[in-house]
């Protein structure tokens, strides 16, 4: 690796200047585009803190209030610009609080990159003040992590980390620096781009063999079904796979993380999979006799019981990365690459096809739904609302244009069944890891991630006091995030299990919360609550016509379940409409 | 699917660090590491790690593939006992009036293959290089002649039908990496090196 890094700036021409660490830090990222940054500092990186004082006309910085924020706030930012976020943090406590954050980038593949402060050289290993083994700490959630203990290796480390976090199947890198290298001066070359590193192989090579075995099995089916995850998004091939899907003919569902990749109307979009996804597309996994996988894991959520899980169908599956390929279930035909590249590649073999009574069998399925689950979801006969309703209303207002920031719980399967969605990287959410507090932070970092767009965060009234500290955020930077808080009083998807699967036994769910209105108010953010119907559609359009962040607290039915589901342990196809199924 | 031995060859950067996101592939899975070395390679910095599992095959295949997916690893293969040559080095101690006084000691250790490291007043070391039975069986028989202390080392591997990495290595240094570079398993080729 030294001698890697030292071959490397030998072969730059700029002249060299004398720079510190810091300043080679900072020019590094104004090289890799960046202009934001989320941060917190402390002992352990105040030089570079100190180098950034100077770069305030370039790098905006944006204080959070934790360091989990921070992080939270680069992943929105990541997920919604297309970019890379970026987070600096302090050493120990510092790094040890963007640990929940970069296990969450790293489920999700969401690209960030972290620097870290640390205690200088000399320290490490001695139990200094704030010290702590970060490196180690954060080996199993980072796709790269990297100590750098003496200046002249920065610009190359952080060029390789920039590389590695936006490259193939994106993840989190964090990159540890002592203090003293943070201040140690240094002859500067300039700083070069890293393309290539021998040992990291981010796209895999085409193999055309598979392309044309994966088309022969699409254009002999007779009840193809695609399934697609964030790979679409991440791949940029947005356009790619919808030419795709339209030529093929082919009814597509998406996982939570592949939504927004194609409009929610497309004619060709029969829903969301998994435990809480619509209902015939998790029933009708278990009967298409082609199932074509793209860029996407097979998630437990998604699968249910993987020994009933698509037994009958042949399996395409795309994706980049290698190891998720046989990993939970076994491809017939494994197509690894770029979904970018090996869609078109697929789209010119495929022949123009319809499926005309295979589409209706999923708009039966879909009838059968609204029936038992959606009707009532969304136009209650109670007087207690519903989030649906709240969600379809916002659907109204909106019309599909806003990004929706959900945090983990019920409210965010209900806003992800219900939600429209117009244009792609617009449904932000924790999906793999399921980080309760995700929601406030990372809607800070979408609203700055995209500032032309509307930013709206919808939270539960637990996990919004995870992490309320950044409403200081807000007050002090001003990001237009519009907060819906969507009040059950309970720790609602835990008291839903508890009452489907532990007899009603209510243990530790019932949370109690502050006045959320007046909570906002201390922080200069203006806010309402509501409790009757009547008000919904004004106090939305209120929130939205705000010109800044707004609150809006909507107190919603206490023990409303999240149908369909698909119960631990059971088959897609064992998928439920209502508690009697169970 | 059965379970039996595995070494698993893995070819990395020389990079501090990389030893931990390898065992903790491992342990994060529960598996227990049966044996771990590391040494360098044919190719100059080129380093070489050989893990022995005791698995099945499927999860040894996806436990290499996500050896390969570690940014700083080249390469992963894996082998079954009998694609491979193997040896483990074991080192013995006892006293050396046991040595000189009983002839039947001696005779013993020359037919185990063993040789003398260090002979000193008090104590004689004794090494022997072979298979798992084989530095076992020497323990056994060495244990009623007041055997001090035993030591055995990692499993070593070589890969009988590898022609090494040196034209590999050429692959992953293209910009592009050639077809060679990206084995892909689900060929199942067993006829050369059977790569992951």
């Amino acid at each position: 690796m030294e001698a890697l890094l030292i071959e490397k700036e030998n072969k730059s021409a700029t002249p060299a200047i004398q720079v510190s660490g810091s300043v080679a830090v900072l020019e590094a990222f104004l090289a890799e585009g960046v202009d934001t940054v989320f941060g917190y500092p402390g002992g352990a990186i105040m030089p570079i803190y100190d180098a950034l004082y100077d770069y305030n006309d370039k790098l905006k910085h944006i204080l959070v209030r934790h360091e989990q924020g921070a992080i939270h706030a680069a992943q929105g930012f990541a997920r919604v610009s297309g970019r890379t976020g970026v987070v600096f943090a302090t050493s120990g406590p510092g790094a040890t609080n963007l640990v929940t954050g970069l296990a969450d980038a790293m489920i999700d593949s969401t690209p960030v990159v972290c620097i870290t402060g640390q205690v200088f050289a000399h320290l490490l290993g001695t139990d200094a003040f704030q010290e702590t083994d970060v490196i180690n700490i954060t080996t199993p959630v980072t796709k790269w992590n990297y100590q750098v203990t003496d200046a002249t290796e920065i610009p190359a480390v952080l060029a390789r980390a920039f590389y590695i976090a936006g490259s193939g199947r994106p993840g989190p890198v964090l990159i540890d620096i002592t203090k003293n290298a943070q201040l140690q001066l240094f002859d500067y070359n300039g700083y070069q781009k890293c393309e290539h590193i021998r040992s990291y192989r981010p796209k895999p090579i085409v193999r055309k063999e598979y392309i044309q075995e994966a088309a022969q099995l699409i254009n002999a089916a007779e009840r193809p079904f695609v399934i697609f995850g964030q790979g679409v998004i991440l791949g940029k091939a947005e356009k790619e796979f919808q030419k795709f899907i339209e030529k093929a003919g082919i009814p597509s569902a998406w996982t939570i993380m592949g939504m927004s990749a194609i409009p929610t109307d497309h004619p060709l979009g029969v829903g969301m999979l998994g435990m809480h996804g619509n209902y015939g597309p998790n029933v009708l996994t278990n009967e298409c006799d082609v199932l074509i996988a793209v860029g996407m894991r097979f998630d437990d959520r998604v699968t249910g019981r993987l020994d009933k899980y698509a037994k009958q169908a042949k399996i395409i599956h795309l994706d980049i990365d290698p190891a998720e390929i046989d990993k939970n279930v076994k491809a017939t035909v494994p197509v690894w690459g770029d979904c970018k590249e090996t869609l078109p590649l697929l789209t010119e073999l495929v022949e123009q096809k319809v499926y005309p009574k295979w589409l209706q069998l999923f708009k039966d399925y879909q009838q059968k739904e609204v029936e038992k689950v959606i009707q009532e979801e969304l136009n209650p006969t109670g007087e207690v609302m519903t989030m649906g309703e709240v969600i379809k209303t916002l659907n109204e207002l909106t019309k599909g244009d806003a990004v929706i920031v959900t945090d983990v719980g019920q409210h965010q399967m209900v806003a992800c069944r219900y939600a429209k969605y117009n244009k792609s990287k617009s449904n932000i959410t924790s999906g793999g890891l399921g980080t309760m507090g995700y929601a406030l932070p990372a809607a800070i970092g979408a609203a700055y991630g995209d500032p032309s767009r509307t930013t709206i965060a919808i939270i539960g009234d637990g996990g919004f006091q995870m992490t309320l500290q950044e409403l200081g955020t807000i007050m002090q930077f001003k990001p237009k995030v519009k907060i819906i808080i969507l009040n059950n009083q309970f720790l609602g998807m835990v008291r839903q299990w508890q009452q489907l699967f532990h007899e009603k036994r209510y243990s530790f769910v019932d949370i109690t919360s502050p006045d959320f209105v007046q909570v906002a108010k201390g922080f200069g953010i203006p806010g309402k609550s509501i409790s009757k119907r009547e008000e919904l559609k004004t106090s939305l359009q209120e929130m939205l016509e705000q010109d800044g962040s707004f609150l809006l607290e909507i107190m919603v039915g206490k023990e409303n379940n999240v149908f369909p589901m698909v119960p631990q342990g059971r088959g897609v196809a064992e998928c439920v409409l209502c508690r009697e199924e169970i | 699917m059965t379970k039996q031995e595995y070494t698993i060859t893995v070819y990395t950067e020389n990079q501090i660090g990389l030893l931990n996101r390898i065992a903790i592939i491992f342990s994060r899975r529960k598996i227990n590491i049966e044996s771990l070395n590391t040494s360098p390679s044919e190719v100059d910095s080129v380093h070489r790690f050989t893990i022995v599992i005791n698995e099945t095959e499927d999860v040894v295949r996806k436990l290499c593939r996500q050896i390969e997916k570690q940014v700083e690893v080249l390469k992963a293969y894996y082998n079954t006992n009998d694609e491979i040559v193997w040896q483990e080095l074991a080192m013995y101690k006892v006293p050396t009036e046991v040595i000189a006084s009983s002839v039947k000691v001696e005779r013993l250790l020359r037919e185990h293959g063993a040789h003398t490291v260090v002979i000193r007043k008090d104590y004689t070391v004794f090494a022997v290089a072979g298979q798992r039975e084989e530095t076992d069986k020497l323990i056994k028989v060495l244990e009623p002649y007041n055997l001090i202390e035993f030591v055995r080392s990692a499993r070593i591997a070589i890969i009988k039908a590898s022609d090494g990495f040196h034209e590999k290595l050429k692959e992953f240094e293209y910009r592009e990496p050639g077809e060679d570079a990206i084995e892909n398993e689900f060929l199942n080729e067993n006829e050369k090196v059977f790569s992951m």
